[in-house]
């Protein structure tokens, strides 16, 4: 964890009190609706479906367990006693008092949390590598510069009314874990020839309405001209930004608009004045920010044979919800909030207590969030593993599909939020039980499907090895299916990619069925295992797919004409 | 009229200026079109034109640390008490607030934060180079 200063702590309590005044002066009619809306969304309150909803943030999905037991005592006192964790790492409480809000937000003060810029036209919490810190593959501790990026853009006094939310991912290891080829800017940590640290850095990416992988507008910038270069960024994107239109108002829209090249050029001549100016990086912050990190106490331990643990359902979960670690005789563990029946993300007060125990017991008091939904113990003894296996199967935390096509990420959709066409979470449950087989589920590998209520997309569908995506049709729910998306290049040489669509729409009852003929064409093409789902659509493309799912073309086109029909 | 406040003081303006002493930028304008005129302005006026529009902060700043810009710096249009902390910050001194905000009550607002992380025309070096 990073521990708040006294600086830090200071401005939290700040914004609490800040805030509180805004929403009194709101109850007292002196401020307008729309005024307030801009306000509390950049305090992550939302007036949803059937009620408020408070996006509190989780910087860079960094938990301790004190946190954690204050949000389940938040969610239990404020709430209906759950949360559900979000695709930006964030935790969601969908029943809040909005007079109440002040209150929820002095007590995560209490505990060095906010919901600052969890939402509006500002900076969002930045995505990190879940693995951050324990991966072997590290390059940079991705903590670290996030924290130092979290700083930057708090309260920024230049950037704090942007043309739209801007969303920042962070990767210190070789794998992309973060997905950044689809966040306004994408930092992906490099060395140079001379073993010196800097970062690539992606523009313009983003899912939403208008999906675009981001461009490189530089291979390399050294570390120390972090800030600047985002200044310099932002500021042209500020500046330039469309604010006529909310659709075209992402930075992806001016890059696309102006052009790759010439908003490259724009961005680099706005930093030759800035460059080397006062927000130039130093080490001494550097190591100051390293320093605040609590870290753990590791031991000397031996790598252990987890093969050799016969222990029947161990080896499945071993196999798919662990992580090799930097140190040996550790492991990072997965707790899956993936249980089939239960909404993807959410946690119920009890059993963010029992995670927290869990964590002080087994994982040096802290957990992550991932962007995938699940949370993270990364430094588990694997001398421990078998009973931190039991105790989360237990829970219903040790569901063993990391990677499988049931890991699904969904937004919480139509049951709750407002902007949704369509329901996520009764689709998820459904493929899942299609899909109850483990032995089956293994053998066809491994698989994202991402669920979206809406073209938002939140829960990502674009870049699903399957994605869905929730449209109305004449006030009927109905789903759309792609399929070739991938996240990010987690492996060499499969980068990130938009998922294509299939054709026409389905039915809610269609769908478990579209995903299982999907998966059958699937196993009977590959060549061999190692091939997964999305290398398949890659090399032989959609038509295969569509055919299957549809027939032969003659059928296709009636059964678009009888959509058209409907529609 | 609408409620002035300048250098954190709640004034009432006495006598307009002339408006040939006075230069007034949309959002859209680029502060580097008026460099050269700002040695002869008394005043510089940056339009807030709605609630949620920052291209002003952006343009405050560079008039201040960019074209070296020293006289008032006035923001006017859709603004509360709200923004004030920020477009101190980004220097400017002097505030039109919109029609139905208090005055006097804004200004507590100056003091909503008592420090930023970054640089800025009030703050020239970040945080990170003054923290003891």
């Amino acid at each position: 964890m990073y521990l708040y200063d006294a600086i830090d702590q200071r401005l939290v309590d700040e914004r609490v009190r800040q805030f509180r005044g805004q929403t009194e002066r709101f109850l007292a009619g002196k401020l307008s609706e729309d005024e307030f809306r801009a306000l509390r969304l950049r305090n992550g309150l939302y007036i949803q479906r059937y009620a408020p909803m408070l996006r509190i943030a989780i910087p860079y999905g960094l938990l301790s367990t004190r946190q954690l037991r204050k949000l389940a005592e938040i969610s239990r006192r404020y709430d209906r006693g759950y949360g559900h964790f979000s695709t930006r790492q964030n935790l969601q409480l969908n029943w809040p008092k909005l007079d109440q809000v002040p209150d929820i937000l002095a007590e995560l003060a209490t505990v060095q949390m906010h919901a600052i810029q969890t939402s509006g036209n500002s900076f969002r919490n930045v995505t990190a590598d879940h693995f951050a810190g324990v991966a072997r593959d590290e390059i940079v501790d991705s903590f670290v510069w996030c924290e130092i990026i979290r700083q930057w853009s708090t309260f920024h006094p230049e950037f704090s009314f942007l043309p739209r939310k801007f969303k920042i991912a962070l990767n210190g290891a070789r794998a992309d874990r973060v997905a950044v080829a689809v966040h306004d800017i994408g930092l992906h940590a490099v060395t140079d020839g001379r073993g010196e640290i800097g970062f690539k850095v992606l523009v313009g990416g983003g899912l939403g309405r208008a999906p675009i992988i981001g461009v490189v507008i530089r291979e390399f910038l050294p570390w120390q001209h972090l800030l600047t270069y985002l200044e310099a960024i932002l500021r042209v994107y500020n500046r330039s930004g469309r604010r006529d239109n909310i659709h075209k108002a992402r930075i992806k829209i001016l890059v696309k608009e102006r052009g790759a090249e010439r908003f490259r050029d724009e961005v680099e001549a706005e930093w030759a004045l800035v460059k080397d100016g006062p927000a130039t990086l130093i080490a001494e912050e550097v190591e100051r920010v390293a320093a605040r990190f609590t870290r753990p106490a590791y031991e000397r331990l031996p790598d252990l044979d987890l093969g050799a643990i016969a222990v029947p359902g161990f080896k499945a979960w071993a196999k798919r919800n662990l992580h090799p670690h930097k140190m040996p005789g550790y492991a990072a563990v997965t707790l899956s909030l993936k249980k089939t029946g239960v909404p993807p993300g959410d946690v119920t007060a009890e059993q963010m207590e029992a995670i927290a125990n869990l964590a002080d017991r087994y994982s040096f008091g802290e957990l992550r969030v991932s962007h995938e939904q699940n949370l993270v113990l990364a430094d588990v003894r694997q001398s421990d593993l078998l009973t931190v296996w039991r105790e989360a199967r237990a829970l219903g935390l040790a569901t063993p599909n990391l990677g499988l096509l049931t890991n699904i990420i969904a937004c919480p959709g139509g049951d709750f939020c407002a902007l949704a066409n369509a329901k996520s979470i009764p689709v998820a449950e459904a493929i899942q039980r299609r899909f109850d087989d483990l032995d089956y589920l293994h053998d066809i590998g491994e698989l994202d499907l991402n669920i979206s209520g809406c073209i938002n997309a939140c829960g990502h569908h674009h870049i699903g090895h399957i994605g869905i995506l929730g449209v109305d049709k004449n006030g009927e729910e109905w789903y759309q299916i792609e399929i070739g998306g991938n996240q990010g290049e987690i492996r060499a040489g499969c980068k990130a990619s938009l998922g294509k669509v299939l054709g026409p729409s389905f039915a809610r009852a269609q769908v478990p069925d579209v995903i299982e003929r999907l998966v059958e064409c699937y196993l009977e093409r590959r060549d061999s295992e190692a091939e997964r789902f999305v290398d398949v659509v890659h090399r032989i493309g959609i038509e295969p797919f569509k055919e299957r799912v549809y027939g032969s073309a003659d059928q296709a086109s009636a059964g678009r004409q009888r959509e058209r029909a409907v529609a | 009229m609408a409620a002035l406040i300048k250098h954190r003081q709640v004034v009432s303006e006495s006598a307009p200026s002339p408006e040939s002493h006075v230069l007034r930028l949309e959002p859209s304008d680029d502060p580097a079109s008026v460099a050269d005129k700002l040695a002869h302005v008394a005043r510089v006026e940056v339009n807030f034109s709605k609630f949620g529009d920052g291209r002003g902060f952006s343009i405050g700043r560079l008039l201040r640390e960019r074209y070296g810009y020293k006289g008032e710096l006035r923001a006017i249009g859709h603004i509360t008490r709200d923004h004030l902390f920020f477009m101190e910050s980004v220097g400017f001194d002097a505030f039109e607030l919109r029609e139905g905000e208090d005055p006097h009550e804004a200004l507590a607002a100056f003091d909503d934060f008592s420090e930023s992380y970054q640089a800025s025309p009030a703050r020239p070096q970040p945080l990170f180079r003054r923290r003891p």
